[in-house]
């Protein structure tokens, strides 16, 4: 079979302010005739200015400086194209008609102004004499092909009015109208929820043999890869690395970046202590400032749990519609009776989908949302705290043993403060020290943290991603706390820099005995850090179990489709995309008895032993079945 | 949709309540009333029956009744010295200075006022919109930034310098009589094609006078918008289907940044009515900004009175229907969901 785009010694500049940038350089790739191609790195190496040039559609500042992109239409057999030296007309045909991109934000893809059978139509109608009902008509059909539950109906809705999975079956829609001979998926999910993902990937492999596409696959996630792609090119610094096929690249990695590449992803079955090797290691010191702590009272209670959360319940009012009475417009029950505990000097993973209410229940034990019900209790030195009843001072000194780090590294930070304000803002606030040792700190923190102490005068905007999470980390760590809140750390960081802001955190948390809560949507980061892990769906707390029970033997089902639905960057052990395949495994009232939860019948937790409990309806469940 | 319609048009009766109450104290603030100063004058000058005239008036327009009293004879709900004579009943009250009844103060003038008005928007409007685009499309090029000095330019001269540059331009070269709409032969003339033409004639420099701060304005909002909606990643979804530029640009960012000029319509109503009352004077336009000035000077109190009233209904009009221009154009606001997300 032969191939559909050739790349040639690509190079790619951007003019900067600061002068000419190499963007790519020298790269040669190729993509055969309805295969999968995978174009792997880390965010900067370039991939993504590859794909825009593909399509023509590389910022003002870029230009392809050298280097050819051949276009061989399986259409027109016998004819090839020079992307690079196609004009604006040319191009324009080929351009969603026969190369086609789906970009990574699914909402902003799509304009909200415009119906999304409006969008898709408009791609049809652009490379076809049609009337505008042939391209509703066609786009009915395409919105069947990508699995929408309802395609007559849902030509009128707006982008808005649909999940992210829907979204991003408009957005492949749209994309494949024209039937293309390639497709670029730029990390096509991962903005999605990972059983999300899981249905998504299916799709674009069902359509990629229904209608005899090539796909090349743009991501960062070397799992998504290993269940994807036919062959493999690794990019770093606008170069390409190595190149090879699927075996070849997972089982002989050859090139140094890739194989640590390899060794920084978090996955399933990691020993207990192994370690995360980080491509760029990064060297941390603790002060003594930091590791003297105010100690515990003799004899207090160091076996009950730090945190205790009791039947939390959270209900967000929808805004009431109508200004003359009118009423509600209903409710949404965010967290329903949640309940679990965090022991001393352990971290107890939070994993759950979004909008499953784990952001919701950190925020109500940060006191930053108030329960309608329950009880949280803190275990302060010994003394049990309520926390929802705390009140002026008490608060204020509940909120120095309890500190958060947040998910956006980016708007975490104030960008008008220096770094040294931003971490010595907590010690100025709780009037800890006078101005030479909140220096002293703020310098301890910094090498604590692994940055040089020199930055201190400097401003967010300079650092890069892992660098502002550590600055967070070091700003959470100012005050000394006994629980951090990590809500999604590492989420919004690339892979390398994730293994290091993971072995940091674990690192702290035996320095400084810390104990963690860790809120994150990722199983194989949970795997890797958390003790204990509660599974969160819908607002229930479904299952939570040591952590290596829950990972040798899940029981609910929901706890299973989000296991079953991780890609492991390991091509032995593929994504069951069967398994996936129904869109149920979020809905408490479709899991199967005994689990179904349909709201009337009161459900509670099961006791399976060793810490191993599950959620059920129904008395006297035989506890044997279950673990089966 | 309907509802909401209706709510809004409800919602709106308390507002314009809770204003002509405002109004009315803002305008019995200053101590005195035009009677007052005007007894003040016609004593100086020794009249002596002034005294008992002034006090027939004062009871004659319930003057010497509280406050408010006169604030509920001037709405119309409480029976005044002729009956139920107030705004409901569609009676704006005497105004002192003409002696005559404010509808006939205002008559012609509003008519005229509206005329600038809606043609100074248009010209706005036009102007702005293909330089705001050009200057978005284009950020940084040459084009740019001579328009872009252009507009800081109009926007920096100040309105009556310009009016009086372009009035002893249009004299010079075209010999048009300097000031006033029309040529004086029209004046108080009925509609005729020649009184037309004239207005036509005279139009152009109070257009192009209030028009050019204006337009500088919105040029620079228009590009910051489209400039931001530029960089939007639903734009390189269009280029990636293969739109045109053009067709691109109409139909998505543009369509995107528009949504603050139609929230802008709501302030644009009353300017309609008030809008550039300096201007005015310099230029000497019958139209209604300089009597509101006048008006509120010599605390005509019912000719200033319904002016404002008939500002905050405009106001309160105009909200409306840039809200159910906003609810029609974007699906956002229609459909009630939580913007960007």
């Amino acid at each position: 079979m032969g191939n559909v785009l050739l790349v040639r010694n690509l190079n790619v500049d951007f003019m900067a302010p600061e002068g000419r940038i190499e963007a790519v350089r020298g790269v040669s790739f190729r993509v055969p005739q309805g295969k999968t191609v995978a174009l792997v790195g880390e965010s900067g190496s370039g991939k993504s200015v590859v794909s825009q040039s593909i399509m023509g559609i590389l910022p003002k500042a870029g230009r392809i400086s050298a280097g050819e992109i051949i276009f061989f239409d399986p259409d027109k057999p016998q004819s090839f194209v020079d992307v690079v030296k196609l004009k604006e007309p040319e191009i324009r045909k080929l351009r969603g008609g026969r190369i086609s991109i789906i970009f990574q934000e699914p909402m902003t893809s799509l304009s909200p102004l415009h119906t999304i059978g409006d969008q898709i139509s408009e791609a049809f109608l652009l490379h076809n004499t049609a009337t505008r009902a042939e391209g509703i008509d066609a786009t009915r059909e395409m919105l069947n092909m990508v699995g929408f539950p309802n395609a007559n109906q849902s030509v009128k809705t707006y982008p808005f009015e649909l999940s992210g999975g829907l979204r991003q079956r408009a957005m492949i829609a749209m994309a494949l109208i024209c039937r293309p001979a390639i497709l670029i998926a730029d990390e096509p999910t991962t903005a999605l929820d990972v059983t999300i993902q899981g249905q998504i990937l299916q799709l674009m492999k069902d359509l990629q043999s229904q209608l005899q596409m090539a796909i090349l696959l743009i991501t960062h996630d070397l799992g998504v890869v290993a269940n994807m792609a036919d062959e493999i090119v690794v990019m770093y610094h606008g170069k390409v690395m190595e190149q090879g096929t699927l075996d070849h690249i997972f089982r002989q990695a050859e090139h140094p970046y890739l194989k640590a590449l390899l060794k920084a992803v978090p996955r399933f079955g990691m020993s207990d202590d192994e370690r995360l090797v980080p491509i760029r290691e990064i060297k941390t010191e603790a002060g003594s400032l930091l590791k003297t702590r105010d100690p515990w009272p003799e004899g207090s209670a160091t076996d009950a749990p730090l945190l205790s959360v009791r039947n939390l319940s959270k209900k967000f009012q929808i805004r009431k519609k109508s200004l003359f009475g009118g009423g509600d417009a209903g409710s949404v029950i965010a967290v329903d009776n949640v309940s679990f505990d965090v022991p001393l000097g352990t971290c107890v993973g939070l994993v759950g989908e979004s909008g499953c209410g784990k952001t919701t229940t950190s925020k109500m034990i940060m006191r930053a949302l108030m329960a309608d019900n329950g009880e949280i209790l803190f275990n302060n030195r010994g003394t049990a705290v309520d926390v929802l009843k705390l009140r002026g001072p008490e608060l204020l000194n509940y909120r120095r043993r309890v500190q958060y780090i947040f998910q956006d590294p980016y708007s975490s930070l104030n960008p008008r403060m220096t770094v040294f304000d931003i971490i010595s803002e907590p010690l100025v606030i709780h009037d800890v020290g006078d101005a030479e040792e909140r220096m002293e700190r703020v310098r301890e923190l910094m090498t604590l943290v692994g940055l040089p102490v020199p930055y201190l005068r400097r401003y967010p905007h300079s650092f890069s991603g892992g660098q502002r999470q550590r600055i967070g980390i070091a700003r959470a760590l100012a005050l000394q706390p006994d629980l951090l809140i990590c809500d999604e750390p590492v989420s919004a960081l690339d892979v390398s820099i994730q293994a290091q802001v993971l072995n940091l955190l674990k690192d702290l948390q035996q320095e400084l005995g810390l104990t963690y809560l860790f809120i994150s949507h990722n199983l194989a980061v949970i795997d890797y850090i958390a003790d204990h892990i509660v599974v969160m769906c819908a607002g229930h707390v479904v299952e939570s179990a040591p952590r290596e029970n829950f990972f040798d033997n899940p029981v609910h089902p929901y706890t299973k489709a989000l296991l079953s639905a991780v890609p492991d960057p390991n091509p032995d052990r593929r994504l069951d995309f069967r398994a996936l395949r129904e869109d149920q495994a979020s809905n408490p009232k479709a899991w199967p008895a005994p689990y179904a939860l349909n709201g009337s019948e009161p459900s509670h937790m099961v006791d399976l032993g060793d810490g191993h409990f599950v959620r059920a309806v129904g008395q006297n469940l035989a506890m044997e079945d279950m673990r089966a | 949709m309907f509802n909401y319609l209706v709510q809004r048009l409800l919602i709106m009766i308390p507002t314009l309540v809770v204003i002509s109450f405002l109004v009315f104290v803002i305008i019995q603030l200053p101590p005195g009333d035009f009677l007052s100063n005007q007894l003040a004058e016609l004593q100086s000058q020794g009249d002596s029956a002034a005294t008992e005239r002034i006090q027939f008036l004062r009871a004659e327009y319930g003057l010497d009744r509280s406050f408010l009293e006169q604030y509920v004879i001037w709405l119309g709900v409480w029976p005044g010295p002729d009956g139920f004579a107030g705004m409901l009943q569609g009676d704006m009250g005497h105004s002192f200075e003409f002696d005559l009844p404010v509808t006939a103060v205002v008559g012609d003038r509003i008519w005229l006022t509206v005329i600038v008005s809606f043609t100074t928007i248009i010209f706005t409007w036009l102007v702005s919109f293909p330089i705001g685009i050009y200057s978005a499309t284009h950020q940084y090029s040459w084009g740019d930034h001579s328009l872009t000095f252009l507009g800081f330019l109009g926007l920096a001269t100040p309105n009556f310098l310009l009016a009086l540059v372009l009035l002893y331009l249009a004299n010079v070269w075209f010999g048009t009589e300097i000031g006033g709409l029309m040529d004086d032969q029209y004046l108080d003339q009925g509609w005729s094609f020649g009184k037309f033409v004239s207005i036509l004639e005279h139009l152009w420099v109070p257009v192009v006078v209030i028009g050019t701060s204006g337009t500088a304005g919105m040029i620079r909002r228009l590009r910051a918008n489209l400039l931001d909606e530029l960089q939007k990643q639903y734009v390189a979804t269009g280029r990636a289907k293969g739109l045109g530029r053009f067709r691109l640009l109409m139909k998505y960012p543009l369509r995107m940044s528009l949504n603050p000029f139609i929230a802008d319509i709501g302030n644009l109503l009353p300017q309609v009515i008030s809008g550039a009352a300096i201007v005015s004077v310099v230029l000497s336009l019958p139209t209604t900004g300089p009597m509101l000035l006048q008006a509120l000077e010599s605390q005509d109190q019912f000719l200033a009175g319904s002016f404002l009233m008939g500002l905050a209904l405009l106001t309160v009009i105009g909200m409306f229907l840039s809200d159910v221009a906003l609810a029609f154009l974007d699906p956002r606001i229609r459909l009630g969901a939580s913007g960007s997300r």
